[in-house]
């Protein structure tokens, strides 16, 4: 099933008795989610994400705008009649109720024609519980499973009537790290198997990019960008994109473009050919860095941090937004780094290096191969 | 020093223990002795070798104690049930109903818990008498099948469900009754017994608006029923026997209290006082 | 509270809530829960006119209720007070004005009542208040026997004051056939006896607050032992570091720490001992003029009904000047408590 959001807006009174402007939570959200596709909605706390959900799910009712499920105008359906499934940070599983219970609530409120027998009901109860694997766990309480274990009775719920769309808000974020490893690889795998249309909810970047079909980048209630995990990460539209993908994030520098050259500080680092001229911020990934003895960008090193596979080389520059910048280099270059050298000089991979401009922090799309 | 100090706290705690528990041990001595061996004591006795049953024979055949204990019965649990029903929807209206007016109307129901019964039991007294509803149940009942104070503690007590159980169930197209049913009652049961237990409490010790309604002896409540036995019942001097009554007043309650005394003490901990 | 602003203020939360003004009076109306704050989820109204309707629809019992036995009797007690010469048979009066008042006001009956609740707050309040709080440290520094202990000093508050009143009654009652235990034990150790019953004021009015403080202590102990146990032991754990004397620990630590509570309890004990009626007439019976031991509640309900009743205008005066009296003195504690509490 694809979901079309056309022009979807929705806007808050304002709390704040002196400023009565209305709150924007989604700004004009225009976006077409391919069938069977796995969507992450991403970005910081109050960016409009977790509303756009409700939007969808219809328990909150839009400002302005449509949402079609398929064919289908459901912009003034009420949630039941939705056909989707809602999966929640803190699972909103009922406490009193068994497991087999808590699956089998939903299907209890159909009603008419969609009513089913007490047979059919356990029947697909007991299907959704061995999709997310609960299946042994049917009779206990909530409050005797494990994190990840009601996150999966969770699911099982919200599969239990065959949505359309699944929607999933901040599934992961209750669960101890190496849980939220496990778990997101399974709800990728019940994706994968039921085919269902999921759109999910996160802050963290990394969770939405290892997962995710398409993320979607959202601010102050505006997208900012949408497409492949890659394709984002590696051409951010703008200075937020770049800065909210990627750990250790980006690197951000005050640079010059000046003769055909980008200049961070007093170093040329590298040629640009293009249009631009004057102040730019530069931002570069942290694996944007080689080491070389001879490089063009020369920094004040702070020092090394080991990581096993790669090292991480922490230094200064004063050229630089923050006070300190983090490149990640191979392990072998460890021997190259000497730390009483007090200096460390690196050249720059023109792919990693991608310049904004400094008043918008919209991308500035140049070309820097050497 | 230490010691010193214990046994001194020990003795004065056990000393108030026993001012405590003394009337309870009186009352029950006293309506176990036998007419004649209680009015021939000058000094009483603080024990007795020939108990009698006699007095709470008496206590049920000569005043018509069945009977207050039938109307105590009966206006107990009409009055406890009904404001459970009527607490629950409002304390949902108020927890999770979005409505235009919803705070007004809340901050008016908090003010009304300042308002003390004296004040408006006048006016009820009135009401009643003029709705000819004397000398009846309903006249006894409906005053006091509301409280806001168990509305408020109702109200919070839905409001540390989490929303997204709401959210939830209404994804998955529950009635706004059925989840209160269903979710939030089941879920706040240890509240909803707190409460049932004290309001029986309250009814089955309330005097002042029962004696103002009822002149009726065939609807007097067991507090009315113990002060009209002790004004004319029994000829005035027949302690036993008016001991037996309030030993058979006080058991359902001392019964209550013993096997539920942790959720009471919770509960009125929570912000009960008495009267 | 602060924790609420914060979190308010994050235009997340935007999308769920707008402000429920009744988070503000919980906290002041019951400082002692810590609360965090829940909004009503406010998403699904979608037919906005019927689902304003439906809140109002739950309320609807307890609108009816309160409405017609407390807000209506609320204001109708202002108008039965000043109307002079009510006739409760025919419910017709003369005129309007202050002559009800002047009438409570010089009425024997009253000002006895008056000055016999005044008297049993002033003794029982802070006698109750004061022994409650020793026994509540004394049972929260002893180890056996405290759940024991604590659950027998509750017994009182479940049970029928009008029963348990009698059995008092006959503890302290003169007869013919026998003085009764507590004179036979006051006999004992030299002293005179005297009738608590119907013998003099000093001795009526010694029963009354004695019976008051029993009944009034389980709810005070109850509220005292659970302030006291919830005082953080990283407090003591400190100070006995710091070499503190146990009676300056108290002083200076424990007693602070629970100060609003005690406040609370001075606050609610006044309120309930201006309304004492109860413990009166199971102790003295419900003829408590005849007794000169009614109260001011006392005084309201005889004036309502019984054999001196019928007189609704007069019970009203009587009922609103306590309540003016309870408000005063309620404000007085407050503005004291306000000075003092020390958090």
């Amino acid at each position: 099933m694809k979901v079309v959001l056309r022009n979807l807006t929705k806007k808050f009174p304002s709390r704040d008795k002196k400023n009565k402007k209305d709150v924007v939570a989604v700004d004009n959200f225009d976006f077409e989610i391919p069938d069977g596709k796995l969507i992450g909605l991403l970005g910081p706390s109050g960016c409009g994400k977790s509303t756009t959900l409700n939007l969808i799910s219809g328990l909150e009712k839009p400002t302005d705008g449509q949402i079609f499920f398929g064919e289908d105008d459901v912009t003034r359906l009420a949630p039941e009649h939705r056909g989707i499934g809602l999966v929640f940070q803190n699972y909103a599983l009922y406490p009193h109720l068994t497991v087999k219970q808590n699956i089998l609530f939903p299907l209890e409120n159909l009603k008419g024609k969609e009513k089913l027998s007490k047979g059919e009901m356990l029947e697909k109860a007991m299907e959704a519980a061995k999709l997310v694997q609960i299946d042994e766990l049917m009779e206990r309480k909530p409050g005797e499973l494990s994190g990840g274990q009601q996150q999966r009775v969770a699911i099982a719920r919200a599969l239990v009537k065959r949505p359309r769309v699944l929607l999933l808000d901040e599934p992961l974020s209750n669960l101890d790290a190496r849980l939220r490893l496990q778990t997101r690889e399974e709800i990728k795998r019940i994706q994968k198997e039921t085919g269902i249309t999921t759109i999910f909810v996160t802050h963290d970047q990394e969770e939405a990019m290892s997962i995710s079909d398409i993320i979607v980048v959202m601010k102050d209630g505006a997208v900012q960008q949408i497409g492949r995990p890659q394709e984002v990460y590696d051409n951010p539209a703008n200075l937020f994109v770049a800065k909210f993908l990627g750990t250790p994030p980006i690197n951000v520098f005050e640079g010059q473009v000046r003769d055909g050259r980008l200049y961070l500080g007093p170093d040329a680092v590298l040629p640009v050919r293009g249009a631009v001229q004057g102040a730019v911020y530069a931002g570069i990934r942290p694996e944007g860095f080689l080491l070389r003895k001879d490089g063009a960008f020369c920094c004040n090193l702070n020092g090394v941090e080991v990581m096993g596979r790669d090292i991480s080389v922490v230094f200064a520059h004063k050229a630089s937004l923050s006070p300190t910048i983090r490149a990640i280099v191979g392990a072998e270059n460890l021997a190259e780094i000497s730390a009483d050298a007090g200096q460390v000089r690196f050249d720059l991979k023109p792919d990693k290096v991608i310049l904004f401009d400094k008043k918008t922090g919209e991308r500035i799309r140049v070309d820097m191969k050497a | 020093m230490d010691q010193a100090k214990k046994t001194i706290t020990y003795f004065f705690l056990v000393l108030w223990a026993l001012i405590v528990l003394f009337p309870f041990y009186w009352m029950v001595l006293t309506s176990v002795k036998s007419y004649g061996a209680y009015n021939s004591e000058y000094i009483p006795k603080f024990f007795t070798l020939s108990p009698t049953m006699q007095n709470y024979v008496d206590a049920f055949t000569s005043v018509p104690l069945g009977r207050y204990f039938l109307n105590t019965i009966v206006f107990t649990a009409l009055t406890t049930a009904i404001m459970i029903v009527v607490i629950t929807l409002a304390a949902f209206a108020f927890a999770r109903l979005d409505f235009r007016g919803r705070n007004g109307a809340f901050v008016l129901f908090l003010s009304l818990m300042m308002i003390p019964n004296e004040l408006v039991i006048i006016t009820n007294f009135v009401t009643i008498t003029n709705l000819d509803m004397r000398n009846t149940f309903q006249g006894l009942i409906l005053p006091s099948v509301t409280s806001v104070f168990y509305i408020y503690l109702l109200k919070e007590n839905f409001e540390q469900v989490p929303d997204s159980l709401y959210k939830a169930a209404k994804v998955d197209g529950t009635s706004d009754m059925k989840y209160l049913l269903k979710v939030l009652v089941p879920m706040s049961k240890p509240t909803l017994i707190t409460v049932t237990i004290l309001k029986i409490i309250e009814c089955w010790n309330s005097y002042v608006w029962p004696r103002l309604i009822t002149d009726d002896e065939a609807y007097y409540l067991v507090s009315n029923g113990i002060q009209e036995i002790r004004e004319n019942g029994f000829g005035r001097e027949n302690i036993p026997a008016m001991m037996a009554a309030v030993v058979a007043i006080s058991l359902p309650l001392i019964v209550l209290f013993l096997l539920f005394h942790k959720k009471i003490m919770a509960g009125v901990s929570r912000g009960g006082t008495k009267g | 509270m602060s924790n609420e602003k914060m979190k308010e203020s994050r235009p997340d939360d935007a999308a769920k809530a707008r402000k429920v003004p009744g988070d503000n009076g919980r906290g002041a109306l019951h400082g002692r829960k810590a609360l965090h704050g829940r909004r009503a989820f406010q998403g699904v109204s979608w037919k906005s006119g019927f689902g304003s309707l439906k809140g109002w629809l739950y309320l609807l019992p307890a609108i009816l209720f309160l409405g017609v036995f407390m807000v209506y009797p609320l204001i109708d007690v202002f108008v039965y007070s000043f109307e002079e010469g009510y006739n409760s048979a025919s419910q017709t009066y003369l005129g309007t004005g202050t002559y009800n008042y002047s009438y409570v006001l010089h009425d024997p009956y009253f000002l006895q009542a008056l000055k016999n609740t005044f008297l049993l707050v002033i003794i029982t309040v802070p006698l109750s208040t004061g022994i409650a709080l020793l026994i509540s440290v004394g049972l929260n520094s002893i180890g056996p026997l405290r759940n024991l202990l604590q659950t027998i000093y509750f017994l009182p508050y479940v049970t029928n004051t009008l029963a348990v009143g009698l059995v008092f009654m006959i503890l302290f009652k003169k007869t013919p056939y026998s003085d009764g235990l507590v004179n036979l034990l006051i006999q004992w150790f030299g002293g005179e006896s005297v009738d608590f019953i119907d013998g003099p004021y000093w001795a009526k009015m010694f029963v009354l607050c004695f019976y008051t403080i029993w009944v009034v202590m389980p709810f005070k102990i109850l509220i005292l032992t659970s302030a006291l146990s919830s005082v953080n032991q990283d407090y003591y754990r400190a100070a006995r570091v710091d070499g503190t004397s146990k009676f300056r620990i108290f002083r200076r630590i424990t007693l602070p720490m629970i100060s609003p509570m005690i406040f609370y309890l001075v606050i609610t004990g006044f309120i309930g001992a201006f309304k004492a009626y109860s413990d009166a007439v199971a102790l003295f019976g419900t003829d408590l003029n005849g007794a000169g031991m009614n109260t001011i509640v006392g005084y309201v309900y005889d004036m309502l009904y019984g054999d001196s009743g019928g007189y609704p205008s007069y019970a009203s005066a009587a009922a609103i000047i306590l309540f003016a009296i309870v408000l005063t003195i309620t404000c007085i504690n407050l503005l004291i408590s306000k000075k003092n509490v020390h958090y």
